[in-house]
């Protein structure tokens, strides 16, 4: 686990303008979470969805444990737990899946489509959820279909787990040659009804979501199809598209306003309209989100901030703390870069900007401890003891769980990460 | 392959973990993939920790699988050393990395590190956390007390007089319940006896400290989830006598005094005097700070006071870990006046011990790590009052029925600010203030009861239940969500279903199962008002 430090001056973005940003891209201890996490989040997504986790106690225990979400009496997502007689032979590793598919189908007469995640002990072991997705559709369709896509730590980080899901939804949709707007990935219903609404009033009807509300109410997709992502971490599932012939919208993401601003006109344009002609309708909520923002840009200006590797969303987020809220970059750390998907975000960072991308959590939390930060952005098993040390944190996972894209949530964005130094302002002992 | 929702315990490294973090001057290092550092929140968020626990990852991923992952474990371990400098080193692998047989733990004892390594084999398909923290106490213990095990037929060398008798304090650890406060407790208890408390481990003690338990002269096996099996082995190779009374509730407490007593030839007669009956309990000066006076318990006198005369028979189930289950048992019958109607553990290390106390309640131990399992078992009970895990209060709430967390797995709240032993008198004192407070005083009970017709009176605002969400879902009518299994029940009338409205939302879903129970055996279709009174005439209150 050497260090490959690689100087990268110019690290270049694939927009083809040269980036003087640092690249620092290590190898060593990762302190992320695996893509079973997304189960969290999609499965509040999809109601009539189930995820069942094909692993071991510690995936169950992961999900568990990293959603603190232990409200619902019954969730819907599980795991069959693998035992020893299921690794000693995968003939019966298959019987056994179908038998908990069955109990788990007659307990939730409600469930249209059940996603087998596959984990890593269940990749170890080579047992093929795809072929048992298969079989497993055959006998429970028209009822529930069955899909599978893996959310293994080995092949996985944390919000990658999603684009997995998506991608292998991406088979299943209906095909359409009529023109429409793919807006792709998972946001809270509110964002997106409040975004989809803004389409609408630029003449867009059109426009379907993935992950859909309801499992079963698959958006077409075709030649004319213009996706549009609304989060960073979707390359699998934007590939999938593209090989549906779907033309991907260069963007970057709906953070801030100016972030939202710049991805509403990149979908316009994709659909022939002027920018001019956009620009009015996107006033009053522009004005609104420049407002909001506004209020917390005192708290943060000239406040040096660190992200950890974690969510994905860690350079859209710099690049909105930057530019919005006045913040200066430390490091911005990714757990991995796709430089097509980045390229807008990239594009807008200060040059003098760091990234870095993988991870050597000890030799990275030197650095932490060498700048200190007044921010840092971390999972939440480094959260208190940075704390601890005396720099404030902000966690990485209740981003991926707030409603924080568009314009009407500027301001909650930014409140999020001014909220960790106005709680240490007001703290006397 | 079994279907889980929500698990009791995490896999056996997770155990290890809480050995590791539990100590000072321990590292271990863990092959595992990518996203089995979550473990570490588990530590820095619910036990609050300012510290990362002393864990390093492997972290492979898809793409050093076809690599050398084994050379992963070697770099690991050398950072993890160097930059670390433990005195003692666990090596160990996660679910995943068992199958792929790097054997971590022999590659680390092939480095020619200057410290003792560890190498853990925890079966993670086959065994839980508990397990694995056991087991990993106990290895460690064992590698580091080898070279003093004494000679076969070697005699233990006899206190000197007036040398005060030491003994070790085994099992608390990280994760644990309320452990931090436990031990100062029972260090509190052992000092009014004159016993001086040697080493306290797992937590907070060193590699070094672990060298140092052959010393005493007696181990107590606090929590055995973890140290029964150093204990037993300490028992065996030296000869070291073990206490297994878990002093937690006041007969425990005093049968624990006995036996450290016994085994110390400590006279303990005065630490066992009982309590004046409702004595003074003003402050006075002579109380203050180093006061010589014996620490005692209140609750056997707030048990005997008449405003508990309300707690009799209410009927309660238990579900923990082993050791909890079985003192929460004895304290909820013999300490507090309830009916237990049910008892049951996940531990199934515990099994045979759950089963015999169950047996003796006229119960059958519910022996399960399957939380639906649990839910219906609580559910077909319709207890007054849940004492369980974090699990166990989801179901409770669920159900709307008071609840009280008592063993792990724990939650955030389950770590407390305040000083709230479970052991000893004052955790006697915790427990009846915790277990009493979910259900309502005697007097507001008896309010309810008297101003349920006003208008004022809302079911719902149950100001015992925990705040928001606690509110039942059904309409009042049909609250009684508790009885599970009511379709197999016959119908209810309109009327019968008014009246059962009427009943206060504490016993409804007693009434209500009793009254379908009795309809189902004297083949009532309809339940009517009648039916009602009748199954209350038939089963009494």
């Amino acid at each position: 686990m050497a260090l490959i430090q690689q100087s990268d001056a110019a690290l270049q973005a694939s927009g083809g303008c040269a980036q003087p940003l640092t690249l620092l891209r290590e190898r060593g201890q990762r302190e992320v979470f695996c893509g079973l996490t997304s189960i969290v989040w999609l499965h509040r997504r999809m109601p009539d969805a189930f995820f069942l986790v094909v692993g071991s106690r510690t995936c169950a225990h992961l999900v568990q444990s990293a959603a603190g979400v232990m409200i619902f009496a019954e969730p819907r997502f599980g795991t069959a737990i693998l035992g020893e007689r299921d690794l000693a032979g995968l003939a019966d590793a298959n019987d056994e899946l179908d038998r908990v598919v069955e109990q788990l189908l007659e307990r939730r007469p409600e469930i249209r489509t059940l996603f087998l995640v596959g984990s890593c002990p269940s990749e170890v072991i080579k047992l093929d959820l795809a072929n048992a997705a298969q079989r497993l559709s055959r006998r429970h369709l028209p009822r529930v279909r069955v899909v599978s896509y893996s959310g293994s730590g080995i092949e996985t980080t944390f919000t990658q787990g999603e684009d997995n899901a998506l991608a292998a939804m991406v088979p299943l949709l209906p095909h359409s040659e009529e023109e429409s707007l793919l807006l792709v990935g998972t946001m809270a219903d509110q964002v997106e009804d409040q975004l989809c609404r803004l389409f609408r009033q630029l003449g867009l009807s059109r426009v379907h979501t993935l992950p859909p509300r309801c499992s079963t109410d698959l958006p077409p997709v075709g030649p004319d199809t213009r996706i549009l992502l609304c989060q960073p971490y979707l390359s699998a599932t934007a590939r999938a598209l593209q090989g549906r012939g779907a033309q991907l919208v260069a963007a970057p993401y709906p953070l801030g306003v100016e972030g939202t601003t710049a991805w509403i006109q990149a979908a316009a344009g994709a659909f022939g309209l002027a920018a001019n002609a956009v620009q009015p309708h996107l006033e009053a909520a522009r004005q609104r989100g420049h407002q909001a923002v506004a209020r917390y840009r005192d708290q943060l200006e000239g406040k040096r901030l660190f992200l950890l590797p974690d969510s994905q969303l860690e350079i859209p987020l710099a690049r909105f703390l930057h530019q919005e809220c006045g913040m200066v970059l430390q490091e911005v750390g990714t757990p991995y870069l796709d430089r097509l998907l980045m390229a807008a975000e990239l594009a807008q960072l200060p040059t003098t900007t760091t990234i870095s991308e993988g991870q050597h959590v000890d030799r990275q939390l030197e650095r932490v401890r060498a700048t200190r930060p007044d921010l840092v952005v971390c999972g939440l098993g480094l959260a208190n003891p940075l704390e601890a040390e005396g720099m404030a944190t902000k966690w990485s996972i209740e981003l991926v769980f707030s409603p924080i894209q568009g314009y009407e949530q500027a301001g909650d964005l930014a409140e999020l990460f001014a909220r960790p130094l106005a709680r240490r302002q007001r703290l006397h002992f | 392959m079994d279907l889980t929702l929500w698990t009791y315990e995490g896999p056996p490294h997770v155990g290890a973990m809480r050995i590791a973090t539990s100590m000072e001057g321990v590292h271990y290092v863990l092959h595992a993939p990518q996203g089995d550092t979550y473990a570490d929140l588990l530590f820095t968020m619910i036990e609050r920790r300012g510290k990362r626990p002393p864990v390093t990852y492997t972290t492979f991923q898809a793409r050093d699988l076809g690599g050398d992952t084994a050379e992963m474990v070697k770099v690991s371990v050398r950072e993890a050393v160097e930059r670390f400098q433990p005195q003692a080193l666990l090596v160990g692998e996660s679910c995943t990395a068992e199958l792929i047989q790097d054997q971590p733990g022999a590659l680390a004892s092939g480095m020619g590190l200057p410290i003792p390594i560890v190498n853990l084999e925890l079966p993670a398909y086959s065994k839980k956390e508990n397990w694995g923290a056991a087991e990993t106490f106990y290895q460690l213990g064992r590698r580091l007390l080898k070279d003093q095990v004494p000679p076969p037929g070697a005699t233990r060398p006899v206190r000197a007089p007036g040398v005060r008798p030491k003994v070790n304090l085994l099992g608390p650890s990280a994760l644990g319940f309320r452990c931090r406060d436990d031990v100062t407790e029972v260090c509190r208890l052992l000092g009014e006896i004159g016993v001086q408390v040697s080493v306290v481990a797992p937590l907070g003690a060193s590699p070094a400290d672990l060298r140092r338990i052959p010393e005493a002269d007696l181990n107590i096996c606090l929590y055995p989830e973890v140290a029964k099996p150093l204990c037993d082995w300490l028992e065996r190779q030296f000869s070291m006598p073990c206490a297994r009374t878990v002093p937690i509730g006041i007969g425990a407490t005093r049968d624990f005094l006995q036996e450290v007593g016994a085994a110390l030839g400590v006279d303990v007669t005065m630490a066992l005097r009982p309590d004046v009956v409702g004595a003074s309990d003003l402050w006075s000066p002579q109380r203050g700070g180093g006061s010589t006076e014996r620490a005692r318990s209140r609750l056997p006198w707030y048990s005997r006071s008449v405003d508990s005369t309300y707690l009799t028979g209410k009927r309660v189930f238990v579900f923990a870990d082993g050791t909890h289950a079985l003192a929460a048992a004895r304290i909820a019958t013999a300490e507090l006046g309830f009916e237990l109607v049910g008892l049951g553990t996940y531990s199934r290390e515990s099994a045979k011990l759950v089963r015999a106390a169950a047996r003796d309640y006229g119960l059958d131990a519910l022996i399960t790590d399957d939380y639906l399992t649990v839910e219906q078992a609580i559910g077909d009970a319709a207890p007054e009052l849940v004492l369980g895990t974090q699990m166990e209060r989801h179901i409770a709430k669920r159900l709307s029925i008071p609840c009280a967390v008592i063993s792990t797995p724990i939650h955030v709240q389950d770590v407390p600010a305040r000083y709230g032993p479970q052991m000893g008198w004052e955790g006697a004192n915790v427990i009846f203030d915790t277990w009493v407070h979910p259900l309502m005083m005697g007097l507001e009970e008896h309010l309810i009861g008297m101003f349920r017709e006003d208008f004022e009176f809302v079911d719902g605002h149950q100001s015992h239940l925990h705040a928001g969400g606690s509110k039942p879902k059904d309409p009042p009518a049909a609250a009684a969500s508790a009885s599970v299994g009511a379709e197999k029940a016959g119908r209810w009338s309109q009327e019968g279903l008014a009246e059962l409205g009427k009943v206060p939302f504490f016993v409804r879903g007693k009434v209500r199962r009793n009254t379908e129970a009795f309809a189902q055996t004297r083949g009532i279709e309809l339940i009517t008002v009648d039916t009602l009174y009748e199954a209350k005439a038939h089963h009494g209150r």
